[in-house]
């Protein structure tokens, strides 16, 4: 009689069994959450057989010791698993059920090896339950982990799609700013309009701010911070598209922003800068 | 230049060059009875916060001696440094270019 987790029938029974399990197994997943719409047949089982191979020879080596380095392939293979499957789309308790529902085929397996013998069978069980447990928390782990790195990407992408910098006439840029500004953006939105500046020898630099939500303390430190720099390489800042509730909060929030020129809208921005550069539009009148 | 002073760092500014070029610059504008001093940083890519107020300083003793100061061709980075140090140069005229900068001392004397 086995007291021992290590010297699991697992193997055996996997070794033996292989075919009737995979068999089983596929029909639990079929009648669990099966998601026929997301992956195929034929690759659901290569994936199962695979899997069932590296548990066995796992097991034969380190029994259910999920922690040593002979589950390593299997860990792998579980982080593939779930990795692909939190990219199809798939709900974290769908992927988890990849392992899940192993479990009943396996028990009624080692029922049948154990019949008669209630304490060999109570001890084999836990360990199975144990391991397939813990291969479970893995993969949900793993599965969190692919899509917090997703979301890390998705926000990195946004900083970059965030801030384009415009030419709007030969010496003057636009940046318009959408969404709301943090330190990490703001750092990102100074560096281009500067690196704007340079390149396009601009005097004067318009930021457009109708698409910022709300402006507070914090915003508008990080504004006025990005004036001063433009400043200090002599270029003018306008900020534009202040919109009336703005303004109220920014007088309200005590927010000095006298030695900045700030304009309502992004044509009345464009147009103090024309006229700082010297430029002059004449309406044509029709000659009668 | 003319009524001008020039003004151009090429290499890398350290505290006792930073002071060196306060004293010449102070003597040099009192000599020539310049009326404008335009400082060139466009080769300066590092700058601490003495270098920063230096140049602070060296345009509060020109205007004391009567001359104008423009300091020219900032770096983006040079200026995102010295905006993160709390220092906004307020008294300092800055312009893009040299050009930019001597139409900026014709315009201001």
């Amino acid at each position: 009689m086995s007291t021992i987790p290590q010297s699991l029938a697992i193997p055996g029974i996997l070794a033996r069994d292989e075919q009737i399990i995979l068999a089983d197994w596929l029909k639990e997943m079929t009648t669990a959450t099966r998601r026929g719409d997301l992956i195929k047949d034929n690759e659901l089982r290569a994936q199962c057989g695979q899997f069932l191979k590296l548990v066995r020879l796992a097991t034969q080596t380190a029994g259910s010791n999920f922690k040593a380095s002979v589950w390593d392939p299997v860990r792998e293979m579980l982080a593939d698993v779930s990795r692909s499957r939190a990219l199809q789309g798939f709900s974290p308790t769908e992927t988890a059920t990849f392992v899940f529902s192993l479990k009943r085929p396996l028990f009624i397996r080692i029922q049948e090896e154990y019949k008669g013998q209630p304490d060999a069978m109570a001890t084999e069980l836990w360990a199975a339950t144990e391991l397939l447990d813990e291969m479970g928390l893995y993969t949900t782990e793993v599965y969190q982990k692919s899509r917090e790195e997703v979301i890390r990407r998705q926000q990195e992408e946004l900083l970059e799609l965030s801030t384009p910098v415009v030419k709007l006439w030969d010496g003057v840029v636009a940046l318009p700013l959408i969404g709301t500004l943090d330190s990490a953006r703001t750092q990102v939105v100074m560096e281009s309009l500067l690196q704007a500046i340079v390149q396009t020898n601009s005097r004067v630099a318009i930021i457009d701010i109708t698409g910022v939500p709300t402006v507070d303390t914090v915003v508008a430190q990080h504004l006025l911070k990005t004036v001063t720099a433009a400043r200090l390489m002599g270029a003018d800042c306008i900020i534009s598209g202040v919109r009336p509730q703005i303004a109220q909060t920014i007088v309200h929030l005590g927010i000095n922003l006298l030695e900045v020129t700030t304009k309502a809208t992004l044509a009345a921005a464009f147009s103090v800068a024309l006229q700082r550069l010297g430029v002059q539009f004449v309406k044509e009148t029709p000659k009668s | 230049m003319g009524n001008y002073l020039l003004v151009t760092i090429q290499v890398d500014m350290h505290d006792r060059l930073a002071m060196a070029l306060q004293e010449d610059l102070t003597q040099m504008i009192s000599d020539t009875e310049a009326r404008g001093v335009l400082i060139d940083i466009s080769s300066l890519e590092i700058v601490d916060s003495f270098i920063g107020r230096m140049l602070g300083n060296i345009a509060a003793m020109s205007r004391v001696l009567d001359a104008e100061t423009v300091v020219v061709g900032m770096q983006p980075a040079v200026a995102i440094t010295l905006v993160e140090l709390g220092l906004s140069l307020a008294g300092v005229r800055t312009a893009l270019n040299v050009d930019a900068g001597m139409d900026l001392l014709k315009a201001a004397v």
